[in-house]
């Protein structure tokens, strides 16, 4: 049987969470001091969560004998469908939060519309995630604006992170046949309608962290079609090691 | 008149009594103390690079997420204690330099490496099971702060022994890789481990005071004979065997006796010579001096917040 269209729209909102999770975890031990190694590591374990309860959904949605775990450690590349701007490295802590600050703008908007779904498992996930995301998106928000308003180089460092990452944003909208389907039937979010007032907060905290917003370039995309960076194998490749050496062992 | 002040505290500390940061102390005292916290604050914040190491391959979604938020409470007890420390009127930028010029120590145990799974499982139920002994003892500790510290540490370190244990014991049980790589971590994190409780009695420096200070309760050789008891039954129960011939039990004395520790390999690694000690020390600089810049950035934000209302 082919995988419903539900199934897929959820999916792809848990690969979202997964890979963001797993790159915000990389950061343990190595943040600029020991403050910000517990704000990202509980923003990594916000975004575990998050990522399980869409898993378990999908796991259940997809039948059988499929779990999160699965899910999680037994798909390859091409089947994964989270956006490109997940799986980007973590960079220096101004790449970091200025990818961050993209993603929990969009999750503000996103989530606020999720609650309203007809389905009552995804309205519940985004109500969920909605109060940790408004914590996430304080974190993000706030160390843009000190590092744009901080020291001439902290200012020149975000500024770039934010011109480099800006042609991953407009993949955050694109609409693609799950997500029209999705919207029409009430489920899913009608992303591309949250632009404008994405662009409207982000034009307003890049102001007050007197960062200059960056000029429309190519956007590129593709992950929600499996297409990644080439940066997505290896993140899996770390993640899914033990599930994969030892495919008969539970731990 | 100082000698009426170290009356004056001795007395207090034989009452039981908590000293305080402001109550007067034997500069001794002050020393002895934040050599200890700040090994015991240190000891927590590179005690997150060994598991630290495994949270990006933990093997399910729950692993991963039980790991993170262990890794997250080490961060959280380096910050109590830092804290606890700085009472005694030293900064934590003082702190972090001691521990980068080497003056300061942490605990040997995090210069081992984690090599695989089952090495986070035996860090959570040896290592912090053998740095729960050590604390509950230190809960009755005669500088307040760190005895509060330790109160609330304790709490968080029982669940993180228990998470170590269940991880072993499912690996025990498991596979025969997976119960290779249980005795396999079992046998290496044992001896260490047991080096945890530091040296014995006879042989440790700083021992005596702390004892009549009422800043150490047990003695380490005291302590060490409660982990090996409680830890021996727990190996017994999953089907691990301890890796110590000279292991028995004693019908009389009602404890196991166990194996002569491996002291000039806990020498060594004290002294620097350990698997991972130069790699440790150089993740935490290399962390600290690229986080430079941020920090910079932060203080340059705030003062210029508070230009800002000194002018309005």
């Amino acid at each position: 049987m082919a995988d419903s269209t539900l199934y897929k729209y959820v999916l792809s909102l848990g690969d979202d969470a997964l890979v963001s999770a797993q790159r915000l975890a990389q950061w343990t031990y190595k943040a600029p001091f020991l403050e910000e190694d517990i704000a990202l590591s509980n923003i990594s374990l916000d975004l575990f969560g998050r990522a399980n309860l869409y898993l378990e959904y999908a796991a259940e949605l997809k039948g059988g004998n499929t779990t999160a775990d699965h899910l999680a450690f037994k798909r390859n590349e091409r089947q994964f469908t989270n956006l490109l701007i997940c799986e980007h490295p973590n960079g220096n802590f101004a790449d970091t939060n200025v990818r961050n600050l993209f993603l929990d703008t969009f999750h503000k908007l996103f989530l606020e519309k999720l609650v309203e779904s007809k389905d009552k498992q995804l309205a519940a996930i985004a109500e969920k995630a909605r109060k940790e995301n408004s914590y996430h998106f304080r974190h993000s928000s706030s160390w843009v604006i000190r590092l744009g308003d901080g020291t001439k180089e902290s200012n020149s460092k975000v500024q770039t992170a934010l011109n480099n990452l800006w042609m991953f944003t407009g993949e955050l909208f694109e609409m693609n046949k799950v997500d029209l389907e999705m919207s029409s039937q009430k489920i899913g979010v009608d992303r591309e309608a949250l632009k404008p007032q994405w662009k409207s907060i982000i034009t307003d905290v890049l102001t007050e962290a007197t960062l200059n917003i960056p000029e429309d370039v190519f956007m590129t995309s593709g992950g929600r079609d499996g297409i990644h960076t080439e940066h997505l194998g290896h993140l899996l490749s770390d993640m899914q090691y033990l599930q994969r050496a030892y495919p008969n062992a539970a731990w | 008149m100082s000698t009426t002040q170290e009356t004056t505290f001795q007395g207090k500390i034989d009452k039981g009594l908590k000293i305080e940061p402001r109550d007067w102390m034997p500069d001794k005292y002050r020393t002895h103390l934040i050599r200890q916290i700040s090994q015991h604050a240190h000891s927590e914040v590179i005690g997150m690079q060994p598991e630290g190491n495994w949270i990006t391959r933990a093997p399910s979604l729950r692993a991963k997420m039980v790991l993170i938020a262990k890794v997250q409470d080490e961060a959280g007890h380096g910050l109590y204690l830092y804290s606890a420390c700085e009472t005694l009127g030293i900064t934590r930028d003082e702190l972090i330099s001691q521990l980068h010029t080497g003056k300061a120590k942490y605990s040997n145990i995090f210069n081992y490496p984690t090599l695989t799974w089952a090495d986070i499982g035996a860090i959570g139920w040896l290592v912090d099971g053998a740095a729960i002994v050590n604390q509950q003892s230190l809960r009755g500790t005669s500088y307040g702060p760190y005895s509060r510290a330790m109160i609330r540490i304790c709490k968080e370190e029982s669940f993180h022994q228990r998470q170590g244990y269940e991880i072993m014991s499912k690996m025990a049980n498991g596979t025969p890789e997976q119960q290779e790589m249980a005795q396999d971590a079992l046998d290496r994190w044992w001896w260490p481990s047991l080096m945890m409780f530091g040296p014995h009695d006879l042989d440790s420096a700083h021992t005596s005071n702390a004892m009549n200070w009422k800043i150490k309760r047990e003695t380490n050789d005291e302590l060490r004979q409660l982990f090996v008891d409680r830890s021996v039954k727990q190996a017994d129960l999953i089907g691990l065997k301890i890796p110590d011939p000279d292991l028995k039990w004693n019908q009389e004395t009602r404890h196991y006796e166990f194996g002569e520790i491996d002291w000039d390999e806990f020498w060594k690694v004290i002294n620097g010579d350990g698997f991972c000690n130069k790699e440790r020390l150089n993740n935490h600089t290399t962390a600290h001096t690229k986080g430079q810049w941020v920090r910079e950035a932060a203080l340059a934000y705030a003062e210029k917040r508070n230009n800002g209302v000194n002018h309005e």
